[in-house]
């Protein structure tokens, strides 16, 4: 199935996201309707649609391309391209494999820092508590991001309404959690 | 039978206000209800975004504990927990390797038994057989029912409501006696995910969402899901600088229009913890 030449059915990445998520990229037809209905495919660089087809091509530049786009990342798996697509292609499914490759090869568009650096405040979170920690998530986010100005006003509004738990809620299987953790995040080194 | 509840993170924290509300209809209708002992976050979309492995072990991790402590029914108000926890069920039940793989993760088996209810299916079940007798204010205004994605998204697994122009919460907005509007973006998504880190997205998509049910005459946005909510709610501000207008319309949990047409005390539904004032 896959070749150097670029011309076979399905090569390189595509043959990976088939075997990893058994979504078939070469299904795709460019009717366009997943661009059409991407809340987000005006912020991407390449939307949904052409995702797919510069998977079709099995050309090595292309693939590249993706996995260093921002298109990725900015993608919020609402569902709405899956939804829509006349050949059912689960293209969330393969985003999340898209993203994964991306990180572990380091080959993430900086301009997704902001997004990677929330999701990965957010999971430090849950690995010692077990549960999401709103202050310690935006604590860690800023940190990473030096975001230090955004949302500052947003903490005593949030506060006064009780929004806002001071403290972590620590489940007791915290042993669990963080095995949990270390079988699966830390040996793809994220 | 004692129905599970699985708040997930959002309920113990920025959206309490859903959480005590749920509870409030579950008191008013005398439901018997209780919290999973000692469950974990669902990973969200920050676990599925970075690990796949990861993203199923959390949901499962929950599933098993409800079997576990030996309940039937779960109800999962957050509509992105019940997403996450209804897509694990389904890849467990249909790959026996993954089902292994996880379990080892885990070091907990999951048997699929227990049934994963959204808060609109919960409503039904539980609550919708006595509403009518319960009624004591009819909730008399126009509304917006707004579903968001997670509640019906992706169809084939969560096989719960029509993908475009969904009707269960409309059906229930009409049952206390409201006026749900028709209108163009009950499934377009919030921004979801990207509050924080991409808050522009989020004015942005938010507002077309906040504008059209301006624009159809609607007093209140009625939704399913605490990230809907806060995108819609805490974000006002970026979504009328966005518009470049001033939209006041606020945003209630279906749970929260329910107790008060049944006349459950305001407070307790917890209404002065939104952003956007509620005066209706």
């Amino acid at each position: 199935m896959s070749s150097e030449n670029g011309h076979s059915l399905l090569s390189g990445l595509g043959s990976e996201v088939l075997e990893h998520t058994s979504v078939k990229v070469t299904k795709c037809y460019q009717c366009g309707k997943c661009s059409a209905g991407c809340p987000l495919a005006e912020e991407m660089d390449y939307p949904p649609s052409m995702i797919m087809r510069m998977l079709q091509t099995g050309n090595r530049d292309l693939e590249e391309k993706v996995l260093r786009s921002f298109s990725i990342w900015v993608c919020l798996t609402c569902e709405m391209c899956f939804a829509r697509c006349p050949m059912s292609i689960d293209i969330p499914k393969m985003m999340d494999f898209l993203r994964e490759k991306a990180l572990k090869q380091r080959k993430a568009s900086p301009k997704a820092k902001e997004i990677i650096a929330f999701h990965k405040s957010f999971l430090d979170s849950i690995r010692y508590t077990g549960r999401l920690y709103e202050i310690g998530l935006f604590a860690d986010y800023k940190s990473r991001t030096l975001k230090i100005l955004d949302d500052i006003a947003l903490a005593p509004a949030m506060l006064k309404r009780g929004k806002l738990n001071i403290f972590p809620e620590m489940i007791r299987d915290r042993k669990g959690i963080a095995s949990m953790f270390r079988k699966t995040v830390k040996k793809n080194n994220n | 039978m004692t129905l599970g509840f699985y708040p997930g993170c959002s309920l113990k924290g920025s959206s309490r206000e859903y959480a005590e509300s749920v509870l409030a209809v579950a008191r008013a209708f005398d439901v018997n209800i209780q919290e999973i002992s000692d469950w974990n976050c669902c990973g969200a979309t920050a676990a599925h975004n970075l690990n796949r492995d990861l993203s199923v072990a959390l949901p499962a991790r929950i599933l098993s504990l409800a079997e576990e402590q030996g309940f039937e029914d779960i109800v999962v108000p957050c509509a992105a927990c019940y997403s996450r926890l209804t897509v694990t069920g389904h890849q467990l039940d249909a790959d026996a390797s993954l089902r292994t793989r996880i379990a080892e993760i885990n070091n907990k088996e999951y048997r699929g038994t227990t049934r994963i209810l959204n808060v609109v299916q919960m409503l039904d079940k539980y609550v919708t057989p006595n509403l009518e007798s319960k009624i004591k204010t009819p909730f008399n205004h126009r509304v917006a029912c707004y579903y968001g994605c997670y509640l019906v998204r992706p169809h084939e697994i969560l096989k719960f409501d029509r993908e475009e122009d969904p009707q269960s919460m409309d059906d229930l907005m009409l049952k206390i006696g409201a006026t749900p509007v028709d209108w163009a973006f009950k499934t377009e998504c919030c921004g979801a995910g990207l509050s924080v880190s991409r808050t522009s997205s989020v004015g942005r998509l938010s507002g077309q969402i906040m504008k059209d049910a301006h624009d159809r005459g609607a007093e209140a946005v009625v939704v399913a899901c605490p990230m809907c909510h806060s995108n819609l709610d805490m974000r006002r501000d970026a979504i009328n600088s966005f518009l470049g207008e001033k939209i006041d319309i606020p945003v209630l949990y279906v749970t929260q229009a329910i107790g008060l047409a049944v006349g459950i005390d305001r407070k307790e539904l917890a209404l002065q913890r939104h952003f956007v004032k509620v005066t209706i």
